[in-house]
């Protein structure tokens, strides 16, 4: 049987915001001797799955809104969608 | 005078809100469930500290979408007063009535103490009864205060004389010490800090009543 259409949100901080807990991680890493890791960015990630039968032009669409107006705040995030099909 | 103090699931500001307004100041004051579509008839909104539906996704990400906040957005658009105090302030930006973001604080920590502000202008109907520069310390209790917005707004809001408060000794990274704002027509007023912590003399401090004061006069003066 297919596998629900399902859609993947990465949301971050813009490069412009500060990031407190991946400096912190950084730090963490630097003092377990991780010296090849040169900076480290926190997002979050969510997985959407989507009703079967719904149109994926559609849903793209919709999953953008979602993503603008509710997992994101785009005063101070980026976020990007994928939308996954096998 | 009539205050309508907002309640959302997990709000726990709510009745020092309540409090301060009824019992500190004597004025009338009643909760509006978060579920209502109207606010009533209220001459204030109080949005109140807490954590609304626990602060999931985002602090106020979740309230934003409330049925009772399409109503707060009129109420302001209409000229009424709204003040939102910590995780009111961060329901406010938000659902967009005031500019910017309030993240983590710099060194991650949630911070629970009194902090000295210095009131950046009185010229405001939470503000007119304090005096530029004056002093007044109120409690903090946040764990995502960091004010910060682009150089533009931040710019702006200091153009149009809308910081309301500052911090004396910065406890969280907020952009150019700000510990509240003001929206452009000065109806909307989001604070990190907690005035209605600072009502009553038990408290150790009633330097919060002279937001509260403030807004009496403001309304007594429009009325």
């Amino acid at each position: 049987m297919k596998e629900p259409m399902k859609a993947r949100v990465y949301v971050s901080f813009k490069s412009t915001v500060l990031d407190p807990q991946g400096q912190t991680i950084h730090a963490a890493l630097a003092s377990l001797g991780h010296s090849s890791i040169a900076a480290v960015r926190q997002g979050k990630f969510f997985e959407l799955t989507l009703t079967p039968g719904v149109d994926r032009a559609a849903a793209t669409a919709e999953i953008e809104q979602i993503a603008q107006d509710v997992l994101a705040n785009p005063v101070i995030e980026d976020y990007r969608v994928e939308i996954i099909e096998d | 005078m009539k205050f309508g103090v907002v309640v959302f699931p997990g709000s726990n500001c709510d009745h020092d809100a309540l409090y301060s307004v009824s019992q500190n100041l004597g004025e009338q004051a009643g909760f509006i469930w978060h579920d209502s579509t109207e606010l009533g008839l209220v001459d204030a909104v109080v949005l109140p500290g807490g954590f609304s539906y626990g602060d999931y996704l985002r602090c106020g990400a979740i309230a934003k979408f409330s049925p009772v906040m399409a109503a707060v957005k009129k109420f302001a658009a209409g000229g009424g007063l709204v003040l939102g105090i910590c995780n009111g302030f961060q329901i406010l930006v938000e659902c967009g009535l005031l500019p910017g973001a309030l993240i983590r604080n710099r060194d991650l920590k949630f911070i629970c103490k009194p902090v000295e502000l210095v009131t950046a202008t009185a010229n405001s109907p939470f503000t007119n009864r304090a005096l530029e520069g004056q002093k007044l310390t109120f409690p903090i209790a946040h764990g995502e205060g960091c004010y910060v917005a682009d150089q533009r707004t931040l710019d702006q809001l200091e153009a149009e004389d809308r910081v309301a408060f500052r911090y004396v000794n910065n406890p969280n990274g907020s952009a150019r010490d700000i510990a509240g704002i003001l929206s452009r027509e000065r109806n909307v007023l989001g604070l990190m800090p907690h005035p209605e912590r600072a009502a009553d003399p038990l408290m150790g401090s009633v330097d919060g009543l002279v937001v509260f004061r403030s807004m009496v006069a403001a309304f007594a003066c429009a009325g």
